[in-house]
């Protein structure tokens, strides 16, 4: 590599042009020789990370005389994530500000190119956290067009369907909620933050957090821009922006990557259990108006997974005009067999006479998939550290058996805001560190009814981790839940790490899917182009790699390389190694739909997904 | 001469969107979907503010017609270095007709009022294909014309083009004040950064304030997806193409 101040600009851009000729055509061995790492394999591994996180520039001479000084700019509080927590936060605040009269400089940075843009859910919402904030919010033009009247629970099996009646009192009892469109509803949230004067910067993706002298949290800083694809600096090379604010609310939503850093940097998870995941992959289809049933909501459990592996469906009848459904499925992450899919899961279920039947003379408009989580009561960490706190499905407030989380994750913003108001509009800022540290927050969210919810719920998800797994879980919701309402005095643990569940492939069967017909079901790649995600492809792979040589060593060799099916954007690929022998793994990051099912799932946790250049990702419209 | 350049910026569909058509075939769904600034834009305001860096102009404004939501790409030119903006507010039908001919009659009349020495624009929208603005602009104005730019150099009060043409590249000077249009080759966009965008401002105006009519003479009946592409047929031999190309009467 060449350092950019020895050459005009000129032969330095003829250069560059010419590296990328190479790095398109040539075989990766060409990275190889230049690679200095030793591996202990006779086989060199192809360098496939490039990102300054894994490999740092202070060391770097391509990076010599690069001017790496930032702009910093004051906030009063500023929140990372433009999703319903943090939208949630930011409009209490300044509705706090407005009924006391204080001048407060809320700013909110969001990766996604526009407010709502990443946000995917069925969803179901709970219009509770909704009426606490915004009682108007019907006279607002809030965009929950679709109460629910009809509400379908069923067990398939391959050919048939088993109708579970919902009594009253169980989790999924959906009576007075709205099926919504989460993208549209967090749009919406988001104009009426801008209207009481909250900052909004969407196409900012808040890369790295910033720490004052004595540990506490400063501010974060946006992602630099302009580094091209091996992690040189290219002309419009720009470092990002920091802001600094007196306390930072994060809400990355599930599985955040700045949340992984500060779990560690303030030991946040010392008293918990892990957090456990699943994985949602979502279509939005336009079906023949003869089959719409507007409100009506579906879920199911069973066929196509086996009773050991946690997961089910759903499909939402919307009202909004058009004869749309929402519909899905969700996997639970601790499954253990490496050959499984969860994208081909859902294509499979798309074909059951249940379905299909809905499905028949439709057409898909979206597509997309996410994280969620299913750790519950048991998996939340501490909420706050000195200059920072926790919020919405980051830290994971999702009811599991309801498969909701929104109103939650708002209500938890709204708390965080309460706690965070009086102390920054105090007279002397009264916190033992220069980031204010906000314990109250905690402890308003233990007392209210958030906690009470999860705790209640909080045995219905571990208990399926038993023989009977699905049918002994559904028996203990049934007992434990319907009749004792969750008030039994024992706490379920979890497995552990998600990661750590999968078996090697030699111990499990690969699974035989059926190909997509391309009129219900559909392939990898059409799917991710329909999610309209797309990254500016000259910058380092945000998917990073701790050690480039453990995907072929232990991922591939010992589990059949699961990433190649857990990714439901098709990201990552085991291609035959240019010389003949041996295989590599390709990373295709421009196809990533930020779900961080892989950061999640990698047996080897090699994989670390950071933020890529903002506004990069997908392009959802009210998902 | 006042050393003011004025940049038009369209906001557009993002690139990498799947487009759907509107169930009863009037247009394309646009309610929600990501937009951004016309790639060609994007070049022609690059352009615009490298002169200013070079110091062979003064001032970059940056204009662009529609709703509200154009404002955002205006915000991104200012974020790219353009000074100040100017927002031409066409709203709900009025924007669903607003093609080239109407916004060349409200660019050139801005151009008129705000005195500039050079109009900036892409070369085409990625959502019309038109590549027509530039052109009836210049025409308006009757104001030399630099189309198809790859590379503009500003040699006292004239300007050398270098235009990309089908056969090869093409040479010209022109006097000032000039149209210009950008191609792909004028240069790489810088990216849009944050504290320029918390600080600049953005007028507002109504073509009426400018005297244009922005009635349409176009109007569109329908719109329809391209026909699905169907599948090839794979054959074995050249005999067998040829017997295949002789049986649907080709040859």
């Amino acid at each position: 590599m060449f350092p950019a101040s020895r050459y005009s600009s000129k032969a330095h851009r003829c250069i560059r042009a010419l590296q990328t000729v190479q790095v398109e055509h040539a075989a990766p061995q060409l990275y190889a020789t230049l690679n200095t790492r030793r591996t202990c394999s006779s086989v060199s591994t192809p360098r496939i990370t490039t990102h300054y996180t894994v490999h740092s520039r202070d060391k770097d001479s391509r990076w010599e005389g690069v001017e790496m000084e930032r702009f910093a700019d004051e906030a009063d509080v500023v929140i990372v994530g433009g999703g319903p927590a943090g939208l949630s936060a930011a409009i209490r605040l300044k509705q706090l500000a407005n009924e006391h009269e204080k001048e407060l400089r809320v700013c909110l940075v969001e990766k996604a190119s526009q407010i709502g843009a990443h946000t995917l859910s069925g969803a179901c919402l709970e219009p509770s956290a909704l009426t606490e904030l915004i009682p108007d919010w019907k006279e607002r033009g809030a965009p929950l067009n679709t109460p629910v009247t009809e509400d379908v629970f069923s067990i398939l099996t391959e050919k048939h369907r088993i109708p579970v009646p919902i009594l009253p009192g169980l989790p999924m009892v959906n009576h007075g909620n709205y099926i919504v469109r989460l993208g549209n509803f967090v749009r919406w949230l988001g104009e009426q933050a801008e209207e009481l004067g909250v900052e909004l910067y969407p196409g900012y993706a808040a890369a790295e957090v910033l720490f004052h002298e004595d540990g506490s949290v400063k501010g974060i800083a946006t992602n630099d821009v302009g580094i091209s694809k091996d992690g040189s600096p290219k002309d419009v090379f720009e470092r990002g922006m920091e802001l600094h604010a007196k306390v930072t609310l994060f809400g990355e939503g599930c599985h955040g990557h700045l949340a992984k850093q500060l779990y560690k940097q303030f030991n946040l998870r010392e008293n918990c259990e892990p957090q456990t995941y699943a994985i949602g992959l979502k279509e939005v289809w336009a079906i023949d108006e003869k089959k719409w049933r507007p409100g009506r909501t579906e879920h199911s459990v069973g066929w196509p997974l086996n009773r050991h592996t946690y997961g089910g469906s759903f499909l939402y009848h919307l009202n909004e005009g058009e004869p749309l459904v929402a519909l899905g499925f969700v996997v639970g992450l601790d499954y253990s067999n490496p050959y499984l899919s969860p994208f081909r899961e859902f294509q499979r279920w798309k074909h059951h006479p249940f379905v299909a039947a809905t499905l028949e003379g439709g057409t898909r408009i979206a597509y997309g998939a996410r994280a969620l989580n299913e750790g519950g009561f048991q998996s939340i960490p501490k909420l706050t550290f000195p200059g920072g706190l926790l919020i919405g499905c980051s830290p994971g407030f999702m009811n599991v058996p309801k498969i909701k989380g929104t109103h939650t994750a708002m209500k938890s913003g709204m708390l965080a805001a309460e706690a965070v108001f009086p102390k920054i509009t105090a007279e002397s800022l009264d916190s033992e560190t220069t980031g204010l540290h906000a314990p109250e927050y905690a402890e308003t969210l233990k007392n209210s009814w958030v906690w009470k919810e999860l705790h209640a719920v909080r045995n219905i998800r571990p208990s399926f981790h038993n023989y009977f797994g699905l049918y002994g879980g559904m028996a203990y919701t049934g007992v434990f839940y319907w009749i004792f309402r969750g008030k039994e005095p024992w706490t379920l643990k979890h497995c552990g790490l998600d990661a750590n569940q999968l078996k090697p492939a030699k111990d499990c069967t690969p699974i035989e899917y059926p190909k997509p017909d391309g009129k219900l079901s559909f392939d990898l790649l059409s799917s991710v182009a329909l999610s309209g995600t797309n990254h500016e492809g000259d910058q380092p792979p945000h998917l990073t790699l701790k050690d480039d040589s453990v995907p072929v060593s232990r991922n591939l060799s010992i589990y059949d390389g699961p990433e190649q099916r857990f990714c439901p954007a098709g990201v990552y690929e085991y291609v035959p190694l240019e010389t003949g022998e041996g295989m590599r793994l390709q990373i295709n990051a421009q196809n990533c739909v930020h779900c961080k099912t892989c950061d999640i799932k990698d047996p080897s946790q090699n994989i670390n997904w950071v933020v890529p250049e903002g506004g990069g990702g997908p392009a959802y419209n009210g998902m | 001469m006042s050393g003011r350049v004025l940049v038009g910026v369209k906001r557009v569909i993002d690139y990498a969107v799947k487009i759907r058509v509107k169930p009863d075939n009037s247009g394309v769904v646009t309610d929600g979907v990501k937009h951004s600034m016309n790639p060609f834009c994007e070049i022609a305001v690059e352009e615009a503010v490298k002169l200013k860096e070079k110091k062979f102009i003064k001032e970059v404004v940056a204009v662009s017609c529609g709703p509200q939501q154009a404002q955002e790409t205006i915000r991104t030119a200012l974020a790219m270095g353009a000074d100040r903006g100017i927002h031409v507010e066409v709203t709900g039908k009025d924007y669903d007709t607003l093609g080239p001919l109407q916004v060349s009659k409200i660019f050139a009349a801005l151009a008129k009022k705000e005195d500039a020495q050079l109009l900036i624009l892409g070369k085409q929208a990625i959502d019309d294909d038109c590549n027509q603005t530039g052109q009836m602009t210049a025409a308006l104005l009757d104001w030399p014309q630099g189309t198809f730019a790859s590379e503009v150099s500003l040699e006292g009060d004239k300007i050398k083009v270098v235009r990309e043409i089908d056969g090869g590249l093409e040479t010209i000077k022109i006097n000032t004040p000039a149209v210009l249009t950008a191609d792909l080759r004028l240069n790489t966009p810088r990216y849009a950064t944050l504290p320029n965008i918390m600080k600049k401002k953005i007028a507002q105006v109504k073509p009426a304030d400018l005297g244009v009519d922005i009635t349409s003479r176009l109007e569109v009946l329908r719109v329809d997806e391209p026909p699905q592409r169907l599948a090839g047929v794979t054959v074995e031999t050249v005999d067998d193409l040829v017997a295949k190309l002789k049986e649907s009467g080709t040859i």
